[in-house]
Protein backbone atom coordinates (compact mmCIF):
# COMPACT_ATOMS: atom_id res chain seq x y z
CA UNK A 1 0.00 0.00 0.00
CA UNK A 2 2.97 2.61 -0.39
CA UNK A 3 2.72 5.49 -1.78
CA UNK A 4 5.95 4.83 -3.70
CA UNK A 5 4.78 1.97 -5.31
CA UNK A 6 4.67 2.24 -9.13
CA UNK A 7 1.74 2.52 -11.46
CA UNK A 8 2.11 -0.18 -12.91
CA UNK A 9 3.82 -2.23 -10.64
CA UNK A 10 4.39 -6.23 -10.38
CA UNK A 11 1.14 -6.39 -7.83
CA UNK A 12 -0.77 -3.84 -9.63
CA UNK A 13 -0.44 -6.13 -12.63
CA UNK A 14 -1.82 -8.58 -10.70
CA UNK A 15 -4.78 -6.89 -10.32
CA UNK A 16 -5.45 -7.07 -14.41
CA UNK A 17 -3.98 -10.12 -15.08
CA UNK A 18 -5.59 -12.29 -12.32
CA UNK A 19 -9.11 -12.28 -12.84
CA UNK A 20 -8.49 -12.92 -16.60
CA UNK A 21 -7.66 -16.86 -15.54
CA UNK A 22 -6.68 -17.85 -11.97
CA UNK A 23 -9.52 -15.71 -10.33
CA UNK A 24 -11.86 -14.91 -13.52
CA UNK A 25 -15.21 -14.14 -12.01
CA UNK A 26 -17.56 -16.44 -14.01
CA UNK A 27 -15.24 -19.43 -14.38
CA UNK A 28 -13.70 -19.61 -11.30
CA UNK A 29 -15.72 -17.33 -8.90
CA UNK A 30 -18.49 -18.92 -10.96
CA UNK A 31 -20.61 -15.08 -10.72
CA UNK A 32 -22.36 -13.34 -13.11
CA UNK A 33 -23.48 -16.82 -14.91
CA UNK A 34 -27.52 -15.52 -14.97
CA UNK A 35 -26.22 -12.74 -17.61
CA UNK A 36 -23.85 -15.26 -19.11
CA UNK A 37 -26.87 -17.02 -20.69
CA UNK A 38 -28.95 -14.56 -21.40
CA UNK A 39 -27.33 -12.37 -23.75
CA UNK A 40 -24.39 -14.55 -24.93
CA UNK A 41 -26.87 -15.70 -28.04
CA UNK A 42 -25.29 -13.55 -30.47
CA UNK A 43 -21.78 -11.14 -30.19
CA UNK A 44 -23.44 -8.06 -30.69
CA UNK A 45 -25.14 -7.76 -27.35
CA UNK A 46 -22.63 -9.66 -25.47
CA UNK A 47 -19.79 -6.98 -26.14
CA UNK A 48 -22.59 -4.50 -25.21
CA UNK A 49 -23.35 -6.35 -22.14
CA UNK A 50 -19.69 -6.18 -21.96
CA UNK A 51 -18.86 -2.63 -22.36
CA UNK A 52 -21.48 -1.85 -19.90
CA UNK A 53 -20.29 -3.80 -17.13
CA UNK A 54 -17.21 -2.64 -17.64
CA UNK A 55 -18.34 0.60 -17.06
CA UNK A 56 -20.40 0.08 -14.42
CA UNK A 57 -17.83 -2.07 -12.43
CA UNK A 58 -14.90 0.53 -13.10
CA UNK A 59 -17.48 3.74 -12.38
CA UNK A 60 -18.50 2.16 -9.14
CA UNK A 61 -15.24 0.62 -7.92
CA UNK A 62 -13.64 4.24 -8.61
CA UNK A 63 -16.20 6.29 -6.59
CA UNK A 64 -17.04 3.62 -3.57
CA UNK A 65 -12.78 3.71 -3.47
CA UNK A 66 -12.75 7.48 -3.44
CA UNK A 67 -15.78 7.51 -0.77
CA UNK A 68 -14.34 4.38 1.54
CA UNK A 69 -13.47 6.97 4.36
CA UNK A 70 -16.81 8.98 4.31
CA UNK A 71 -19.17 6.06 3.76
CA UNK A 72 -21.02 5.34 7.18
CA UNK A 73 -20.58 1.69 7.79
CA UNK A 74 -24.03 1.00 8.59
CA UNK A 75 -25.10 1.73 6.00
CA UNK A 76 -22.63 1.01 3.29
CA UNK A 77 -24.24 -1.55 0.97
CA UNK A 78 -27.38 0.70 0.99
CA UNK A 79 -24.66 3.09 -0.44
CA UNK A 80 -23.18 0.85 -2.46
CA UNK A 81 -26.44 0.02 -4.07
CA UNK A 82 -27.53 3.85 -4.93
CA UNK A 83 -24.45 4.54 -6.64
CA UNK A 84 -24.39 1.02 -9.25
CA UNK A 85 -28.00 1.60 -9.68
CA UNK A 86 -27.10 4.90 -10.42
CA UNK A 87 -24.80 4.16 -13.16
CA UNK A 88 -27.01 1.24 -14.80
CA UNK A 89 -29.57 3.32 -15.34
CA UNK A 90 -26.83 6.06 -16.88
CA UNK A 91 -26.12 3.05 -18.87
CA UNK A 92 -29.80 2.12 -19.96
CA UNK A 93 -30.57 5.67 -20.65
CA UNK A 94 -27.55 5.87 -23.03
CA UNK A 95 -27.99 2.57 -24.56
CA UNK A 96 -31.80 3.58 -25.34
CA UNK A 97 -30.73 6.88 -26.91
CA UNK A 98 -28.02 6.02 -29.13
CA UNK A 99 -28.05 1.93 -29.89
CA UNK A 100 -31.73 0.97 -29.64
CA UNK A 101 -31.82 -2.04 -30.99
CA UNK A 102 -29.35 -3.68 -29.07
CA UNK A 103 -30.45 -1.95 -26.24
CA UNK A 104 -33.98 -3.48 -26.85
CA UNK A 105 -32.16 -7.37 -26.97
CA UNK A 106 -30.67 -6.82 -23.84
CA UNK A 107 -34.20 -5.56 -22.41
CA UNK A 108 -34.07 -6.54 -18.75
CA UNK A 109 -30.42 -7.49 -18.23
CA UNK A 110 -28.78 -4.19 -18.15
CA UNK A 111 -30.90 -3.21 -15.45
CA UNK A 112 -29.92 -6.52 -13.73
CA UNK A 113 -26.35 -5.49 -13.96
CA UNK A 114 -27.28 -4.04 -10.67
CA UNK A 115 -27.56 -7.47 -9.14
CA UNK A 116 -24.70 -9.20 -11.15
CA UNK A 117 -22.58 -10.54 -7.68
CA UNK A 118 -19.27 -9.28 -9.79
CA UNK A 119 -20.43 -5.72 -8.91
CA UNK A 120 -21.45 -5.98 -5.29
CA UNK A 121 -18.53 -8.47 -4.88
CA UNK A 122 -15.98 -6.47 -5.82
CA UNK A 123 -16.87 -3.31 -4.18
CA UNK A 124 -17.07 -4.93 -1.06
CA UNK A 125 -13.96 -7.29 -1.30
CA UNK A 126 -11.47 -4.65 -2.91
CA UNK A 127 -12.65 -0.98 -3.52
CA UNK A 128 -13.61 -0.18 0.06
CA UNK A 129 -10.23 -1.23 0.87
CA UNK A 130 -7.90 0.15 -1.58
CA UNK A 131 -7.35 3.26 -3.13
CA UNK A 132 -8.58 4.51 -6.43
CA UNK A 133 -5.87 3.78 -8.68
CA UNK A 134 -5.91 0.34 -7.34
CA UNK A 135 -9.86 -0.36 -7.88
CA UNK A 136 -9.70 1.05 -11.09
CA UNK A 137 -7.56 -1.90 -12.21
CA UNK A 138 -9.25 -4.18 -9.99
CA UNK A 139 -12.55 -3.35 -11.87
CA UNK A 140 -11.12 -3.59 -15.35
CA UNK A 141 -9.50 -6.48 -14.97
CA UNK A 142 -12.43 -7.99 -13.45
CA UNK A 143 -15.06 -6.75 -16.07
CA UNK A 144 -12.14 -7.99 -18.45
CA UNK A 145 -12.09 -11.18 -17.18
CA UNK A 146 -16.12 -11.51 -17.18
CA UNK A 147 -16.22 -9.96 -21.05
CA UNK A 148 -13.62 -12.45 -21.75
CA UNK A 149 -15.96 -15.77 -21.29
CA UNK A 150 -19.28 -13.62 -22.60
CA UNK A 151 -17.79 -13.36 -26.34
CA UNK A 152 -16.07 -16.76 -26.10
CA UNK A 153 -19.07 -18.08 -25.66
CA UNK A 154 -20.96 -15.94 -27.80
CA UNK A 155 -19.02 -16.74 -30.28
CA UNK A 156 -19.22 -20.66 -30.03
CA UNK A 157 -22.99 -20.01 -29.77
CA UNK A 158 -23.43 -17.37 -32.54
CA UNK A 159 -21.13 -19.46 -35.26
CA UNK A 160 -22.42 -22.67 -34.64
CA UNK A 161 -26.06 -21.73 -33.85
CA UNK A 162 -27.10 -19.24 -36.56
CA UNK A 163 -24.24 -19.64 -38.62
CA UNK A 164 -22.93 -16.27 -38.16
CA UNK A 165 -20.21 -14.06 -36.34
CA UNK A 166 -21.13 -10.41 -35.61
CA UNK A 167 -24.91 -10.64 -37.38
CA UNK A 168 -22.00 -11.52 -40.72
CA UNK A 169 -22.73 -15.15 -42.50
CA UNK A 170 -19.59 -17.12 -41.98
CA UNK A 171 -20.90 -20.69 -42.97
CA UNK A 172 -20.78 -20.10 -46.83
CA UNK A 173 -24.04 -21.74 -48.28
CA UNK A 174 -22.48 -24.75 -50.30
CA UNK A 175 -22.31 -25.92 -46.87
CA UNK A 176 -25.59 -25.35 -45.89
CA UNK A 177 -26.44 -27.10 -49.68
CA UNK A 178 -24.38 -30.44 -48.67
CA UNK A 179 -26.87 -30.83 -45.79
CA UNK A 180 -25.13 -28.80 -42.80
CA UNK A 181 -27.50 -27.46 -40.54
CA UNK A 182 -27.40 -25.20 -37.82
CA UNK A 183 -27.54 -26.26 -34.44
CA UNK A 184 -30.64 -24.90 -33.02
CA UNK A 185 -30.19 -26.04 -29.38
CA UNK A 186 -27.31 -23.45 -29.57
CA UNK A 187 -29.72 -20.94 -29.31
CA UNK A 188 -31.16 -22.06 -26.24
CA UNK A 189 -29.66 -20.76 -22.56
CA UNK A 190 -29.12 -24.20 -21.20
CA UNK A 191 -26.27 -24.28 -24.16
CA UNK A 192 -24.75 -21.44 -22.68
CA UNK A 193 -23.90 -23.40 -19.37
CA UNK A 194 -22.42 -26.15 -21.22
CA UNK A 195 -20.35 -24.01 -23.00
CA UNK A 196 -19.19 -22.22 -19.83
CA UNK A 197 -18.91 -25.84 -18.64
CA UNK A 198 -16.34 -27.02 -21.32
CA UNK A 199 -14.20 -23.77 -20.82
CA UNK A 200 -14.10 -24.32 -17.12
CA UNK A 201 -12.74 -28.09 -18.26
CA UNK A 202 -10.35 -26.53 -20.63
CA UNK A 203 -8.90 -24.10 -17.71
CA UNK A 204 -8.73 -26.32 -15.63
CA UNK A 205 -6.59 -29.07 -17.95
CA UNK A 206 -4.60 -26.56 -18.56
CA UNK A 207 -4.05 -24.35 -14.97
CA UNK A 208 -3.21 -27.16 -12.55
CA UNK A 209 -3.38 -24.56 -9.83
CA UNK A 210 -6.98 -24.00 -9.98
CA UNK A 211 -7.82 -27.98 -9.42
CA UNK A 212 -9.05 -28.66 -5.82
CA UNK A 213 -7.01 -30.60 -3.36
CA UNK B 1 -17.51 14.28 13.06
CA UNK B 2 -18.31 10.54 14.31
CA UNK B 3 -18.59 8.41 10.90
CA UNK B 4 -21.08 6.18 13.03
CA UNK B 5 -23.22 8.50 14.61
CA UNK B 6 -26.85 9.06 13.57
CA UNK B 7 -26.63 12.65 12.36
CA UNK B 8 -23.72 11.63 9.96
CA UNK B 9 -24.99 8.35 8.67
CA UNK B 10 -28.58 10.94 7.80
CA UNK B 11 -26.75 13.76 6.25
CA UNK B 12 -24.61 11.17 3.71
CA UNK B 13 -27.47 9.55 2.51
CA UNK B 14 -29.37 12.78 1.71
CA UNK B 15 -26.35 14.58 0.15
CA UNK B 16 -26.11 11.55 -1.61
CA UNK B 17 -29.58 10.93 -2.73
CA UNK B 18 -30.00 14.08 -3.83
CA UNK B 19 -26.80 14.14 -5.76
CA UNK B 20 -27.52 10.76 -7.96
CA UNK B 21 -31.13 12.08 -8.62
CA UNK B 22 -29.77 15.47 -10.34
CA UNK B 23 -27.35 13.77 -12.21
CA UNK B 24 -30.19 10.88 -13.20
CA UNK B 25 -32.42 13.82 -14.03
CA UNK B 26 -29.92 15.37 -15.58
CA UNK B 27 -29.21 12.71 -18.21
CA UNK B 28 -32.59 11.69 -18.45
CA UNK B 29 -33.97 14.93 -20.00
CA UNK B 30 -31.18 15.68 -22.19
CA UNK B 31 -31.14 12.40 -24.11
CA UNK B 32 -35.03 12.06 -24.27
CA UNK B 33 -35.33 13.62 -27.86
CA UNK B 34 -33.28 10.96 -28.72
CA UNK B 35 -35.22 7.81 -27.49
CA UNK B 36 -38.22 9.80 -28.26
CA UNK B 37 -36.93 9.66 -32.16
CA UNK B 38 -35.98 6.20 -31.88
CA UNK B 39 -39.13 4.90 -30.79
CA UNK B 40 -41.26 7.00 -33.42
CA UNK B 41 -38.82 5.33 -35.91
CA UNK B 42 -39.62 1.89 -34.60
CA UNK B 43 -43.42 2.51 -34.74
CA UNK B 44 -42.79 3.69 -38.54
CA UNK B 45 -40.84 0.72 -39.35
CA UNK B 46 -43.29 -1.45 -37.32
CA UNK B 47 -46.31 -0.31 -39.01
CA UNK B 48 -44.28 -1.03 -42.86
CA UNK B 49 -43.53 -4.66 -41.50
CA UNK B 50 -46.70 -5.60 -41.85
CA UNK B 51 -46.60 -5.26 -45.68
CA UNK B 52 -43.15 -6.62 -45.55
CA UNK B 53 -41.00 -3.70 -46.43
CA UNK B 54 -38.15 -2.80 -44.96
CA UNK B 55 -36.20 0.63 -44.67
CA UNK B 56 -32.86 2.22 -43.74
CA UNK B 57 -33.11 3.88 -40.54
CA UNK B 58 -32.32 7.15 -42.02
CA UNK B 59 -34.70 6.52 -44.83
CA UNK B 60 -37.40 5.25 -42.19
CA UNK B 61 -39.38 8.84 -42.43
CA UNK B 62 -39.88 9.25 -46.27
CA UNK B 63 -40.42 5.37 -47.23
CA UNK B 64 -43.52 5.90 -44.41
CA UNK B 65 -44.63 8.66 -46.24
CA UNK B 66 -44.15 7.13 -49.58
CA UNK B 67 -46.30 4.10 -48.82
CA UNK B 68 -48.65 4.80 -45.92
CA UNK B 69 -51.34 7.39 -47.75
CA UNK B 70 -53.53 8.13 -44.97
CA UNK B 71 -53.63 8.58 -41.71
CA UNK B 72 -57.14 8.30 -40.23
CA UNK B 73 -58.65 8.42 -36.60
CA UNK B 74 -61.79 7.30 -36.12
CA UNK B 75 -64.84 7.44 -33.51
CA UNK B 76 -65.99 4.34 -31.81
CA UNK B 77 -69.36 4.78 -34.50
CA UNK B 78 -66.96 4.55 -37.28
CA UNK B 79 -67.32 8.06 -38.47
CA UNK B 80 -63.80 10.32 -39.05
CA UNK B 81 -62.58 12.96 -36.14
CA UNK B 82 -60.52 14.73 -38.31
CA UNK B 83 -59.32 16.64 -35.36
CA UNK B 84 -57.17 14.31 -33.95
CA UNK B 85 -53.50 13.55 -35.30
CA UNK B 86 -53.58 9.33 -36.00
CA UNK B 87 -50.51 8.96 -35.58
CA UNK B 88 -49.73 10.09 -31.95
CA UNK B 89 -52.93 8.42 -30.63
CA UNK B 90 -51.50 6.76 -27.39
CA UNK B 91 -53.28 3.47 -27.55
CA UNK B 92 -51.95 3.13 -23.51
CA UNK B 93 -54.09 6.23 -22.64
CA UNK B 94 -56.98 5.70 -25.22
CA UNK B 95 -57.39 2.45 -23.77
CA UNK B 96 -58.67 3.59 -20.52
CA UNK B 97 -61.21 6.08 -21.58
CA UNK B 98 -65.07 5.07 -22.04
CA UNK B 99 -65.25 3.31 -25.85
CA UNK B 100 -67.34 6.76 -27.00
CA UNK B 101 -64.42 9.58 -26.05
CA UNK B 102 -61.70 6.70 -27.45
CA UNK B 103 -60.26 7.77 -30.73
CA UNK B 104 -58.55 4.55 -33.01
CA UNK B 105 -56.00 5.41 -35.20
CA UNK B 106 -55.95 3.30 -38.97
CA UNK B 107 -53.04 3.56 -41.71
CA UNK B 108 -54.20 3.25 -45.20
CA UNK B 109 -51.34 2.25 -47.19
CA UNK B 110 -50.80 1.85 -50.57
CA UNK B 111 -48.70 -1.01 -52.54
CA UNK B 112 -48.49 -2.14 -56.18
CA UNK B 113 -51.51 -0.74 -56.72
CA UNK B 114 -53.29 -2.10 -54.01
CA UNK B 115 -55.09 -0.84 -50.95
CA UNK B 116 -54.15 -1.86 -47.03
CA UNK B 117 -55.91 -1.39 -43.77
CA UNK B 118 -53.33 -1.46 -40.86
CA UNK B 119 -54.59 -1.23 -37.52
CA UNK B 120 -52.62 -0.75 -34.65
CA UNK B 121 -53.33 -3.40 -31.43
CA UNK B 122 -52.63 -2.87 -28.09
CA UNK B 123 -53.32 -4.99 -24.89
CA UNK B 124 -52.10 -6.48 -21.58
CA UNK B 125 -50.19 -9.67 -22.03
CA UNK B 126 -49.21 -11.85 -18.87
CA UNK B 127 -46.51 -9.21 -17.17
CA UNK B 128 -46.51 -6.22 -19.36
CA UNK B 129 -48.22 -4.57 -21.96
CA UNK B 130 -48.39 -6.10 -25.50
CA UNK B 131 -48.89 -4.11 -28.68
CA UNK B 132 -48.81 -4.94 -32.50
CA UNK B 133 -49.82 -4.10 -36.08
CA UNK B 134 -52.16 -6.33 -38.15
CA UNK B 135 -52.14 -6.05 -41.99
CA UNK B 136 -55.81 -6.41 -43.60
CA UNK B 137 -56.20 -6.61 -47.55
CA UNK B 138 -58.52 -4.28 -49.57
CA UNK B 139 -61.46 -6.79 -48.83
CA UNK B 140 -60.71 -5.68 -45.16
CA UNK B 141 -61.04 -9.53 -44.33
CA UNK B 142 -57.93 -10.97 -44.97
CA UNK B 143 -54.78 -10.69 -43.13
CA UNK B 144 -50.85 -9.78 -45.33
CA UNK B 145 -49.35 -9.35 -42.10
CA UNK B 146 -48.81 -8.77 -38.26
CA UNK B 147 -45.67 -7.77 -36.22
CA UNK B 148 -46.25 -8.06 -32.23
CA UNK B 149 -43.99 -6.32 -29.40
CA UNK B 150 -44.11 -6.83 -25.66
CA UNK B 151 -43.25 -4.92 -22.69
CA UNK B 152 -42.23 -7.53 -20.53
CA UNK B 153 -43.37 -11.06 -21.33
CA UNK B 154 -41.34 -14.31 -20.44
CA UNK B 155 -38.37 -14.71 -22.35
CA UNK B 156 -38.76 -17.51 -24.48
CA UNK B 157 -41.99 -18.49 -23.45
CA UNK B 158 -44.57 -15.39 -24.23
CA UNK B 159 -41.94 -12.70 -25.34
CA UNK B 160 -41.58 -15.23 -28.84
CA UNK B 161 -44.45 -12.95 -29.88
CA UNK B 162 -42.05 -10.68 -30.92
CA UNK B 163 -40.59 -13.44 -33.61
CA UNK B 164 -41.20 -13.17 -37.57
CA UNK B 165 -42.40 -16.57 -37.00
CA UNK B 166 -44.89 -15.91 -34.75
CA UNK B 167 -46.35 -12.77 -36.99
CA UNK B 168 -46.05 -14.61 -39.69
CA UNK B 169 -48.81 -17.27 -38.97
CA UNK B 170 -51.46 -14.84 -39.36
CA UNK B 171 -50.54 -14.31 -43.23
CA UNK B 172 -53.46 -15.48 -45.56
CA UNK B 173 -56.13 -15.80 -42.35
CA UNK B 174 -59.76 -14.27 -42.65
CA UNK B 175 -61.76 -12.14 -39.42
CA UNK B 176 -65.06 -12.88 -41.05
CA UNK B 177 -66.72 -16.15 -41.14
CA UNK B 178 -68.41 -15.15 -44.13
CA UNK B 179 -67.20 -12.18 -46.48
CA UNK B 180 -70.59 -11.99 -48.27
CA UNK B 181 -72.46 -10.77 -44.98
CA UNK B 182 -70.63 -7.62 -44.10
CA UNK B 183 -68.70 -7.06 -41.15
CA UNK B 184 -71.47 -5.60 -38.79
CA UNK B 185 -73.92 -8.72 -38.75
CA UNK B 186 -74.59 -10.50 -35.49
CA UNK B 187 -71.51 -12.75 -35.06
CA UNK B 188 -70.22 -13.06 -38.52
CA UNK B 189 -66.91 -11.26 -37.41
CA UNK B 190 -64.59 -13.89 -35.32
CA UNK B 191 -61.49 -12.34 -35.39
CA UNK B 192 -58.08 -14.76 -35.30
CA UNK B 193 -57.21 -16.17 -32.39
CA UNK B 194 -54.42 -18.68 -31.27
CA UNK B 195 -55.28 -21.83 -30.36
CA UNK B 196 -53.49 -23.74 -27.48
CA UNK B 197 -52.43 -27.13 -28.74
CA UNK B 198 -51.83 -25.67 -32.47
CA UNK B 199 -54.32 -25.53 -35.55
CA UNK B 200 -54.91 -26.81 -39.00
CA UNK B 201 -53.76 -24.96 -41.30
CA UNK B 202 -57.06 -24.81 -43.04
CA UNK B 203 -58.31 -23.43 -40.13
CA UNK B 204 -58.69 -19.67 -41.55
CA UNK B 205 -59.28 -18.34 -37.93
CA UNK B 206 -56.78 -19.28 -35.56
CA UNK B 207 -52.89 -19.89 -35.49
CA UNK B 208 -50.94 -22.32 -33.53
CA UNK B 209 -50.58 -21.02 -30.02
CA UNK B 210 -46.86 -20.95 -28.23
CA UNK B 211 -46.32 -23.84 -25.44
CA UNK B 212 -45.97 -22.11 -22.14
CA UNK B 213 -46.82 -19.30 -23.48
CA UNK B 214 -50.77 -19.41 -23.29
CA UNK B 215 -51.86 -16.36 -20.96
CA UNK B 216 -49.73 -13.99 -23.73
CA UNK B 217 -51.04 -16.26 -26.16
CA UNK B 218 -54.82 -16.00 -24.82
CA UNK B 219 -54.12 -11.85 -24.61
CA UNK B 220 -52.72 -11.91 -28.28
CA UNK B 221 -56.32 -13.21 -29.27
CA UNK B 222 -58.14 -10.80 -27.18
CA UNK B 223 -56.50 -7.88 -27.84
CA UNK B 224 -56.68 -8.75 -31.63
CA UNK B 225 -60.66 -9.30 -31.35
CA UNK B 226 -61.01 -6.12 -28.77
CA UNK B 227 -59.40 -3.56 -31.12
CA UNK B 228 -60.25 -4.86 -34.62
CA UNK B 229 -63.96 -4.80 -33.93
CA UNK B 230 -63.81 -1.28 -33.25
CA UNK B 231 -63.51 -0.88 -36.66
CA UNK B 232 -66.01 -2.81 -38.26
CA UNK B 233 -68.30 0.29 -38.46
CA UNK B 234 -66.04 1.80 -40.62
CA UNK B 235 -65.08 -0.87 -42.49
CA UNK B 236 -68.93 -1.67 -43.29
CA UNK B 237 -69.08 1.50 -44.60
CA UNK B 238 -66.40 2.13 -46.71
Amino acid sequence: MSDKEGLFSKKNLQLLKDPLDDNNPISVQVLGICSALAITVKLEPAIVMSISVLFVLVASNVIVSLLRNMIPNRIRIIVQLVIVAALVILVDQVLKAYAYDVSKQLSVFVGLIITNCIVMGRLEAFALANGPWKAFLDGVGNSAGYAFILVLVAFFRELLGSGKLYGIQIIPQSFYDFGYQNNGLMLLSPMALIVVGLIIWAQRARNKKLIEK
Amino acid sequence: MDRNSNAYTFIFAVALVVLVAAVLAFTATSLKPLQDNNVRNEKMQNILTTLNITSEKSEIESTFNLYIKKQITLKSDGTIDDNTNAFTIDLKKEIKKPIKEQRFPLYVAEKDGKTFYIVPLFGAGLWDAIWGYIALEEDKNTVIGAVFDHKGETPGLGAEINQKWFGDMFIGKKILKDANLGFTSDGNFVSVAVVKGGTPDDNLHGVDGISGGTITSDAVSKMIQERISNYLPYFQNN
